[in-house]
């Protein structure tokens, strides 16, 4: 027998917005098998993980939550992936960018004031940005690989985080706890709906998911990062410069995570902590690809990608599913979806006859 | 040979489809021993298609084949070599840092001994008289040289049926001669030639039969050495060519392109350093570069659009202003429109749409862009307009630019840059893989702009689209570029050695 792979003439749409659906389903099913071979109830766990979050509106607020810094961080990210920029690092940026804003709240703790929170949300992003900035730098003046750059400064940003917890910016009255202060009233975002977990920074997101939209498919800003990751030749005699667009792209990707890092600080934390770095920098880069890298369809990804968080941690009291077996989901989902996109290009071809030899 | 009566290869209502075109339909071949068979066809045609089932390297859906008149199934490249199907195919796949033997050596199928296979190589190159050295580094051979490789490594196999895929397309005049006599030689030993190509003149000279396709039928057979190259190309597209009107000229306008010593380093290991060029174009004139490819003909159109700068801005100098430094956008700004060589990835974005492809060069010029957003509508106009004055055939501008034919998003690119009313348009390889008919219109709209005062450059390795349409051309080798020749008082010859430049042919003066 003889497989071959054929490309197709033009990849249809509508199994190109497909994919990600099949992806997930694909997931859910072997997933239900994998932890059925492993001897739990495999498709109690997939209902745990994939159905129980939707079921109530609590679950719903803890979705928004979960959803909001994977959003944020995926809609920089996929501007970066859509110019062929493979920053990897979201993870590091979200932490230093959490951390810069730890360090205005920290350093107006007792003030009050309008202004401390959006200053601190400058410091984010300008934080975020700044750590994505030596990726940009080494890929335009040394031509370093920036997947290899970014992913190793995120170890360094977790190990600065682990020395500031431990050393200078630890808690005078936190009993030697590895931990900052509680922010302030004026640090901490409010509320949207009074006494629910939903704060500010969730709207935030859908809200710049709707702007990033917009300067993608509309802008001129958006065309040359669509252009370099297309035809990069085409991008130059268009006169795009490469360099410009590795840095804008680093820069944005780098922004948006360190907004969610203190979104996410001074939301659902009121505080920083060693155990902040939660791999939402990773999971985002699922979330962009899941998102086909389109704004709008990267906040559904999202959401799908919160409901596997708040039900994995579901299957986890519930069942008794390991906390690693979240991962294990996630991942499939990429897997699933790069598999469905190779069929989405190509079709199998199965003859039986094989060639002469 | 009671053999030789046997046709050597026949093809019978051969099919190949691919998911949405029908290649080959039902096309039948036959060729004779010892004969030279010109297979014709517009770009698309489903010339190639056919030649790779003839050498295994896909299969068909219907029809037979007959080899020897024996029914056989072609299954792979090397059964077609053993067979004794020889191919040579247009882009060379020599590695640059090896030598000629070494290279050989690599594309054999069985393994010799060093000194064998040099001795072998000696013999079909005394034998042919063709001049290479098998101990030289492919990086240092002319283009005609390296095709010679690829012909003694078929050459080597005693092949009974040799397949040319447009082989003359990057050789000098000289080189050409060359070629055109080796191939006759091993046509007189019985070995047949299927020939590919689109220089219609060509095949006059060497072929003495001819099938030609259109849209993957056979469409004629004919004897190329009673037709015209006119008749032929008509047979190719089957409607009647267009002549190129050529207006007589006034005198000619102002110097609006001026290069002067233009000198750039190339750029990686085998980039072509540019030293000294220099050359001045007046308005209405079409001015154009000849050479063999790889001559720096990429380095200098680059550098003549802005896409990489040179540090010395009065190198270039637009209607009077330097703007050697300036890049793509402040150049086009300043009146320099400009089309590469490639036109999938480079010229054009595949994956965009035609509007969007607009975007990439027009925003500026027609003013689609304000406050940093593009307007969508004024840039479909646009594209509309393109499609409409250049009769690009395409579902309209939303219609991806990858849909289109080579031919026409040719049009649709030259005709973005044009509409744009350039002060000087850099245009490379205008009809490179371009049917006759497209050409012609190419042709054509190129020398209506000139008329309307616009200063032209084309690059082209195709010296008759040169001759046909340009009032003055020169010869770029090795990054240098000759003195400029009136086309009217040009001789070919002469051109032709400037083309061969210092890698010139001892051999050429041999007939």
């Amino acid at each position: 027998m003889h497989i071959e792979l054929e490309q197709r003439k033009a990849p249809s749409r509508a199994m190109q917005a497909l994919a990600p659906v099949g992806a997930v389903l694909a997931t859910m099913l072997t997933g239900a098998l994998i932890f059925t071979a492993l001897g739990y109830d495999g498709f109690g766990a997939v209902k745990q993980i994939f159905y129980e979050p939707l079921t109530s509106a609590y679950r719903w607020q803890d979705l928004g939550v979960k959803s909001a810094p994977l959003i944020l961080i995926a809609l920089g990210l996929a501007v970066g992936f859509r110019a062929n920029v493979w920053n990897i690092g979201g993870e590091g940026q979200y932490v230093i960018g959490a951390l810069a804003g730890t360090g205005i709240a920290l350093a107006t703790w007792g003030l009050q004031g309008w202004w401390i929170l959006p200053l601190m949300c400058i410091a984010g992003i300008a934080g975020g940005a700044a750590y994505a900035a030596i990726a940009a730098w080494l890929k335009t003046r040394f031509n370093v690989n920036e997947i290899l750059s970014s992913l190793m400064l995120t170890y360094v940003a977790v190990q600065v985080l682990f020395y500031l917890m431990r050393g200078p910016w630890k808690d005078p009255q936190g009993f030697n706890f590895p931990q900052t202060r509680m922010f302030t009233d004026s640090q901490i975002l409010p509320a949207v709906i009074p006494g629910s977990v939903v704060h500010l920074g969730i709207p935030i997101a859908f809200l710049v998911a709707l702007a990033m939209w917009f300067i993608m498919s509309k802008s001129l800003f958006g065309f040359q990062i669509r252009v370099v990751g297309a035809a990069p030749a085409a991008a130059r005699y268009g006169g795009f410069s490469s360099r410009n667009t590795i840095w804008a792209a680093m820069l944005v990707g780098g922004g948006f995570a360190g907004f969610a890092g203190i979104v996410e600080a001074a939301g659902p934390f009121g505080q920083m902590t060693p155990q902040f770095p939660a791999g939402y920098g990773f999971t985002a880069i699922i979330v962009a690809f899941l998102g086909r890298l389109h704004p709008i369809g990267i906040v559904l990804a999202g959401l799908v990608l919160a409901v596997s968080y708040v039900g994995g941690e579901l299957a986890q009291s519930n069942i008794g599913l390991p906390k690693s077996a979240t991962g294990v989901f996630q991942a499939m989902m990429l897997f699933f979806l790069l598999a469905a996109d190779v069929l989405v290009k190509y079709r199998v071809r199965i003859s039986a006859k094989a060639g002469a030899a | 040979m009671a053999r030789d009566t046997v046709n050597r290869i026949e093809l019978v209502n051969v099919s190949k489809s691919f998911p949405g075109v029908l290649a080959n339909d039902q096309v039948s071949l036959v060729v004779k021993p010892g004969e030279i068979h010109a297979l014709l066809g517009e770009n698309g045609a489903g010339k190639s298609t056919l030649v790779k089932m003839i050498y295994g390297i896909m299969q068909p859906d219907a029809g037979r084949i007959t080899w020897e008149g024996q029914p056989v199934t072609i299954a792979n490249p090397k059964a077609a070599r053993r067979m004794g199907i020889g191919m040579v195919f247009q882009h060379f796949s020599l590695f640059e840092a090896m030598t000629v033997l070494e290279n050989i050596a690599l594309g054999l199928d069985a393994k010799r001994s060093q000194s064998q296979l040099e001795q072998q190589v000696r013999d079909v190159l005394l034998a042919y008289g063709l001049n290479l050295d098998p101990h030289r580094t492919v990086s240092t051979l002319s283009v005609g040289e390296r095709q010679r490789i690829e012909i003694v490594r078929a050459l080597l196999l005693r092949p009974k049926l040799l397949i040319m895929d447009e082989p003359t397309s990057v050789l000098t005049p000289q080189e050409v001669e060359l070629l055109f006599a080796t191939l006759k030689q091993l046509a007189r030993t019985g070995c047949p030639i299927l020939y590919i190509s689109h220089k219609l003149q060509e095949v006059r000279e060497l072929c003495e039969a001819a099938t030609i396709l259109r849209g993957g039928k056979v469409v004629a057979h004919c004897d190329p050495r009673s037709e015209t190259p006119k008749s032929m190309a008509e047979l190719m597209i089957g409607s009647s060519l267009l002549q190129i009107s050529k207006v007589a000229k006034g005198k000619p306008g102002d110097v609006r392109f001026a290069v002067d010593n233009l000198s750039l380093s190339g750029t990686g290991d085998f980039g072509v350093s540019l030293e000294g060029v220099s050359f001045a174009v007046r308005a209405g004139e079409i001015f154009g570069i000849a050479g063999v490819a790889g001559n720096g003909q990429n380095e200098l159109s680059l550098a003549l659009n802005g896409e990489t700068p040179v540090s010395n801005p009065s190198a270039i100098m637009l209607d009077g202003k330097p703007v050697g430094t300036f890049g793509t956008t402040a150049r086009r700004a300043a009146g320099l429109c400009a089309v590469p060589e490639e036109r999938n990835g480079h010229g054009a974005v595949a994956d965009f749409s035609l509007t969007d492809n607009t975007v990439l060069t027009a925003r500026d010029r027609q003013g689609f862009v304000s406050g940093g957003i593009i307007n969508h509508t004024a840039a479909s106009a646009f594209a509309t307009a393109v499609i409409n004055a250049f009769t690009v055939k395409a579902t309209g501008s939303d219609a991806l630019a990858g849909s289109l034919s080579g031919g026409n998003l040719q049009k649709f690119i030259m005709g973005r840059e044009m509409l744009q009313k350039p002060g000087v348009l850099v245009v490379s390889q205008p009809t490179w893989g371009v049917d006759a008919g497209a050409a012609t219109a190419i042709h054509q709209s190129l020398v209506d702009l000139a008329k309307g005062g616009t200063a032209i450059i084309v690059i082209s390795q195709d010296l008759d689209e040169l001759l046909s349409i340009c009032d003055r051309l020169a010869v770029i080798n090795e990054g240098r570029l000759s003195r400029d020749l009136k086309t009217g008082k040009a001789n070919i010859d002469e051109i032709g050695l400037l083309m061969g430049g210092v890698h010139g042919e001892h051999g050429a003066h041999a007939h």
